[in-house]
């Protein structure tokens, strides 16, 4: 059980929520005003999450949410009890990558890295949804994730390598 | 950025959240998709005292034809499910060019129709859509329902019509006069951000006669605009150019842009006359020649 203390006040109300994330049964108690990327990466140290603009534009904090890609700075933690996240590290392994982090990897689809964690979860939510997206429709589907190297080109690059990978 | 401290609540009914509102009056906000309420409330333009989160209600995922080309959409029904609808691209023109322009795709995962409304943001595409198509709110309290037409539902700048203990459980266009067409245009910098200006058209035709026509502006104005005298002067008529060019031009008139980062008043102004030619004129081609 991995508990988040709330701040050290007394008298803070707090909820017991219970989230399966990257497929392992996580309790928390927290504050009902916890976002769920400060419970992604305080109260489980799953750091992989990046909070970027921290205003909903970015998308660096994207996660999988029942499987579908949320902004998780603009998610209340409470929001997910009961609910299946998945968080970059639970998108592959060491030994066993998803296509998609193949695909980055190959095609040098980042530089700084920062928004490279939103942008592998946004891109296999496409993928899920679209196995075969043109270079438009990737453009299209990654709209809501800024990088801020301006790296676009690689990206589209490693989407559509994933792609490619998974259709053979 | 964290939101003030608030408490949660996350009835299973919507009887239960009706009594919430019921008790805590003016300090109850409902969540929704929450893709404007929570980033209002990380800096602090919002603090409610409570919040009440409806998605774990039942029953206000949908979105359907009502006999005679109308529509519900329901409280829960994501951007994205209206994105990727089998059921709007044959049925609501307006409603489907809109979607996929809404906000960002992540956003779209999560925000909602309803929730767009009541937010009555004027950057917000939905209510321009609504109020081209003369849809409705329906509200619902422990006193009981009512329906609220958009142009009386949305009443200034973030400002809707709501009494405290109401919910906004649906949204729904009317049964048509005519074949549905139109279109929804809206020019933003990126993705994402505020719309330069955005114009929402409806039309109802009988034959090639428009015989009910709205249309609503987006991100010109304190508000979301109605084009009122624009529409009508559609009605009646074939779509001749110089119909067109007359309803652009009373179009941009009744706009009310500012100048800012985003361009000049009057090429703000400039931008809905265009769009609405634009629409207008792709509507009068025949069927496939719109480009």
């Amino acid at each position: 059980m991995t508990a988040t203390e709330p701040v050290a006040e007394t008298e803070v109300p707090t909820r017991r929520i219970t989230v399966t994330v990257n497929g392992e049964r996580r309790v928390a108690e927290v504050e009902p005003r916890l976002l769920l990327a400060h419970l992604l990466r305080q109260g489980l140290a799953l750091t992989g999450t990046h909070v970027g603009c921290d205003t909903t534009n970015c998308g660096a904090c994207t996660v999988l949410y029942d499987g579908a890609p949320v902004k998780s700075c603009t998610m209340l933690a409470v929001q997910a009890d009961g609910h299946e996240v998945t968080t970059v590290e639970g998108l592959g392994t060491p030994s066993e990558l998803d296509p998609v982090q193949e695909g980055f990897a190959a095609e040098h689809g980042l530089q700084c890295g920062f928004c490279t964690p939103g942008m592998m979860l946004a891109a296999r939510a496409l993928l899920n949804r679209n196995p075969d997206p043109s270079e438009d429709e990737i453009r299209w589907g990654l709209s809501g994730n800024l990088c801020r190297c301006t790296g676009y080109q690689n990206i589209v690059k490693a989407v559509r390598w994933a792609a490619e990978k998974e259709a053979q | 950025m964290y939101p003030s401290r608030f408490r949660y609540e996350a009835p299973r009914t919507l009887d239960e959240a009706l009594a919430l509102l019921a008790e805590h009056g003016d300090e109850a906000k409902i969540l929704a998709g929450g893709q404007s309420l929570v980033p209002m409330m990380k800096l602090r333009f919002a603090a409610p005292g409570v919040l009440v989160d409806i998605n774990g209600l039942e029953g206000l995922g949908h979105h359907e034809e009502t006999p005679g080309g109308g529509m519900r959409v329901g409280a829960l029904c994501r951007h994205v499910d209206l994105e990727h609808s089998t059921v709007l691209p044959g049925a609501q023109p307006t409603m489907a060019a809109a979607a996929p322009l809404v906000a960002d795709p992540i956003v779209r995962t999560r925000g909602t129709l309803v929730g767009s409304l009541c937010h009555a943001d004027p950057q917000g595409d939905w209510a321009s859509v609504m109020l081209a198509l003369g849809g409705s709110v329906v509200a619902t309290s422990a006193r009981g329902r009512r329906t609220i037409p958009v142009g009386e539902f949305v009443v200034g700048t973030f400002q809707n019509a709501l009494e405290y203990d109401e919910i906004a459980v649906e949204a729904v266009v009317p049964a048509a006069q005519g074949a549905r067409s139109g279109s929804y245009l809206k020019l933003e910098r990126r993705v994402g951000d505020f719309a330069t200006a955005g114009v929402a058209v409806a039309l109802e035709s009988v034959g090639e006669e428009v015989v009910r026509a709205g249309i609503a502006l987006t991100g010109v104005g304190p508000a979301t605009i109605a084009a009122t005298e624009a529409a009508q002067t559609l009605v009646g008529s074939r779509l001749d150019p110089d119909v067109v060019d007359r309803a652009a031009d009373l179009a941009a008139a009744v706009a009310r842009p500012r100048t800012d980062h985003r361009g000049t008043a009057d090429y703000k102004r400039h931008v809905v006359a265009t769009f609405v030619r634009r629409i207008l004129t792709a509507e009068r081609a025949p069927a496939g020649a719109a480009a």
